[in-house]
């Protein structure tokens, strides 16, 4: 790597001002940086019922038995992280850094610290975010989960998080980001850093459930080495201002694999920029994204792009949206670079209104029109995701139907 | 709404004089049919003649505009009455060529046509169809797989009223056999007795009645349906035996058939 602390603080200061290349840019001077400290709290169970409600509509599940840890930070403060199994660690990043010398190894190292102003945000006034780590051969028995919460209006956090599936183990993580229910506007950049070792691999969900006003600019990027896995199921169906994100995943190791899968829901008012790029660097990398779309009257821009550096690689991007408002906007923008003859991409895209057809077929059958189109909505949000973890799935499935059901 | 016809409970369906267009052209001109309860009727006619058109206007779909005429289930005026509160009426409507739903799974479809009262797995057993259950409704199936996706979902809606588009086209030889019998038990036309009934009192407790399209009429080898129809360019050309009107159209043609019908 070469650089040292202070170079990194130098670059970041150079791209205070860089504009990032996608999603409209925002002031951050508008928000508050600074809150008062918030106490840590030992017992899970001493959240207020308004918190555990908020933090579970975002999948975090503060009185479930099947989680082998819990990390909570509200607003800029750590209040909670332990784990309950031998060999995962989930902790306060700031705890770690001061644990583990060479945390500063993995410190952007999947994300350039000066990619845009909002790295260089992360850089300068980072407060916290978590770590999680599964050490060599140890599996999760079950998902650690971690949650960011705002519970003041206005407020900017900005958080940098390390995950780290060590060779051979196994690691499912489910987060979650939430508001207070009177929250309205906020500011959130989440650096996340993945690094999937030899054969380890490492599924993760994340749920955001934000505000009508917030502003989110999350930056992620994993790296995965020989026969490692990384599967990420992103999951976004409540208001939100403005969001965007494009996370990558670099496939530098041989028979390794990335698969990306995207909900995204955008209500009026609420403008999403998101996708997800591999980059498929050694061979046998296999690679595949699938996003959903819908709108009732938000803006989406659903980007997908998959790079093939090398031959004997395979990739698909699938790309469906669904317009359900005139209001709504949906603007697909799936990429395919090959730089080799022998790789393999291919894309699936496709935009528009529910079928007539689909609809008359199972009113023929008896249902109303609005059971037929809810019925279809549904089906079209249902993606079967293969070696997902029946917790996972079951936190993707709660928050699909909790909007499901405010969406028509 | 609802009007009564002349001769209220008797007819299942009366159909009067309709005329049916689709995207801006009349394709069915003045027909006329009558379907008494417990009857089952084929409609043979050559490819295009307006057959399907026929039983999606029946079923209510709204791109078969009706221009003209009028449509009577049990007495009722249904000409205008929209498509789920047609089926929920007890019409239920095999398609020639349904839409594929992504995300539905075949399971889920039985259970939202049995209204949740009848167990998929046992349905989907009496058609061999068990290992369809968890796919996405007519994803990829085949054409003979659609045609028992499709009569599954029936038996599951359980209609009075049947309306089959070529239940049996595109189906092997073996499978056939399978679907008439499925066919026939859902019409109660099974000839067998049982709990000591005879074939006349049978007859006289049937209340499931049918409309079925067929080209081959290899389905009224299994199940005797009680009239037959030829349509030709829009319009019910000739009524009569099944058995009859099949023979002369294999033998002599669609056209040699209406000949003769007319003369008769
Ligand atoms: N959406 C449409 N637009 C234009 N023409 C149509 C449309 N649907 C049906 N038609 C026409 O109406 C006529 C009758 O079609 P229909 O499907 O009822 O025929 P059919 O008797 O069922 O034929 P087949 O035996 O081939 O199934 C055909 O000429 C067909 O091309
Ligand atoms: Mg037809």
């Amino acid at each position: 790597m070469g650089l040292t602390q202070e170079d990194k603080k130098a670059l970041a200061k150079d791209a205070r001002e860089k504009v990032a290349t996608f999603g409209s840019d925002i002031d951050m001077d508008a928000f508050t940086p600074e809150t008062d400290e918030h106490p840590y709290v030992e017992d899970i169970s001493s959240f207020s019922q308004t918190e555990r409600e908020q933090m579970l509509k975002a999948g975090v599940d503060l009185g479930a038995k099947n989680r082998s840890g819990t990390f909570v930070q509200k607003n800029l403060s750590v209040v909670h992280g332990r784990s309950s199994q031998e060999g995962m660690e989930i902790m306060d990043i700031e705890e770690a850094r001061d644990k583990y010398n060479w945390l500063y190894d993995y410190w952007w190292k999947a994300v350039p610290v000066d990619m845009d102003k909002y790295t260089a945000r992360a850089e300068l006034h980072q407060e916290h975010g978590y770590f999680i780590r599964s050490l060599p051969g140890v599996k999760s028995i079950y998902p650690l989960q971690a949650c960011l919460y705002l519970e003041e209006d206005n407020l900017a956090q900005d958080v940098h998080n390390i995950i780290i599936a060590e060779e051979g183990s196994e690691l499912h993580i489910i987060t979650g980001c939430a508001t207070a229910p009177h929250v309205r506007s906020g500011l959130h950049v989440g650096i996340s850093e993945f690094y999937v070792k030899k054969g380890a691999k490492l599924t993760f969900t994340m749920i955001h459930n934000w505000a009508g006003k917030m502003a989110v600019r999350p930056r992620s990027a994993t790296i995965v080495e020989q026969g490692g896995l990384f599967l990420s199921n992103y999951v976004c169906m409540q208001p939100v201002g403005t969001l965007q994100m494009y996370p990558v995943t670099h496939l530098v190791g041989e028979e390794s694999t990335a698969r990306y899968n995207s909900i995204l829901v955008a209500t009026p008012g609420s403008e999403m920029d998101v996708g997800s790029r591999v980059f498929l660097k050694a061979k046998g990398a296999r690679a595949e994204i699938i996003s959903r779309a819908i709108t009732t009257g938000g803006k989406i821009t659903a980007r997908g792009h998959i790079k093939g550096e090398v031959p004997g690689i395979k990739a698909h991007l699938e790309c469906k949206g669904l317009i359900l408002s005139d209001k709504g906007i949906i603007h697909a923008v799936p990429e395919l670079e090959g730089h080799r003859m022998e790789v393999d991409l291919s894309h699936e895209a496709a935009v528009g209104k529910i079928a007539q057809e689909e609809v008359e077929y199972l009113m023929a059958r008896g249902l109303s029109e609005e059971e037929a189109t809810s019925t279809i909505v549904r089906g079209f949000l249902h993606v079967e995701i293969e070696g997902l973890p029946p917790e996972l799935k079951a936190e993707m499935d709660r928050a699909v139907e909790i909007s499901e059901k405010s969406l028509l | 709404m609802a009007r009564k016809s002349n001769q209220p409970e008797k007819k299942l369906l009366v159909i009067e004089d309709l005329r049916v267009s689709v995207e801006e052209k009349e394709i069915l001109h003045h027909v006329d049919l009558e379907i008494n309860p417990g009857e089952t009727h084929a409609l043979f006619g050559p490819n295009g003649s307006g057959k399907t058109t026929l039983l999606m206007a029946a079923m209510g779909f709204p791109s078969y505009h009706i221009t003209g005429g009028r449509i009577l289930f049990r007495g009722e005026d249904i000409t205008y009455l929209p498509l789920d509160q047609r089926a929920n009426l007890g019409i239920g409507l095999s398609f020639q060529r349904p839409p594929t739903i992504k995300g539905v799974k075949m399971r889920q479809m039985l259970e939202i046509c049995g209204k949740g009262e009848k167990d998929p797995e046992s349905m989907a057993q009496s058609l061999d169809f068990e290992e369809f259950l968890d796919r996405d409704l007519n994803d990829g199936f085949s054409g003979g797989e659609i045609k028992r996706s499709e009569l599954l979902q029936l038996m599951a809606q359980d209609p009075d009223f049947f309306l089959l588009d070529e239940p049996e086209s595109g189906v092997d030889l073996e499978s056939i056999a399978l679907i008439g019998k499925v066919i026939e038990g859902l019409l109660q036309r099974e000839t067998i007795t049982h709990e000591g009934k005879s074939r006349k009192e049978l007859k006289r407790e049937r209340r499931k009645s049918g409309l079925i399209i067929t080209h081959t009429g290899y389905i009224l080898d299994y199940l005797d349906a009680d009239i037959g129809h030829v349509l030709m360019d829009g319009e019910l050309a000739c009524s009569g035996n099944p058995r009859e009107i099949l023979k002369t159209i294999k033998e002599r043609g669609y056209d040699e058939c209406v000949r003769c019908c007319v003369n008769r």
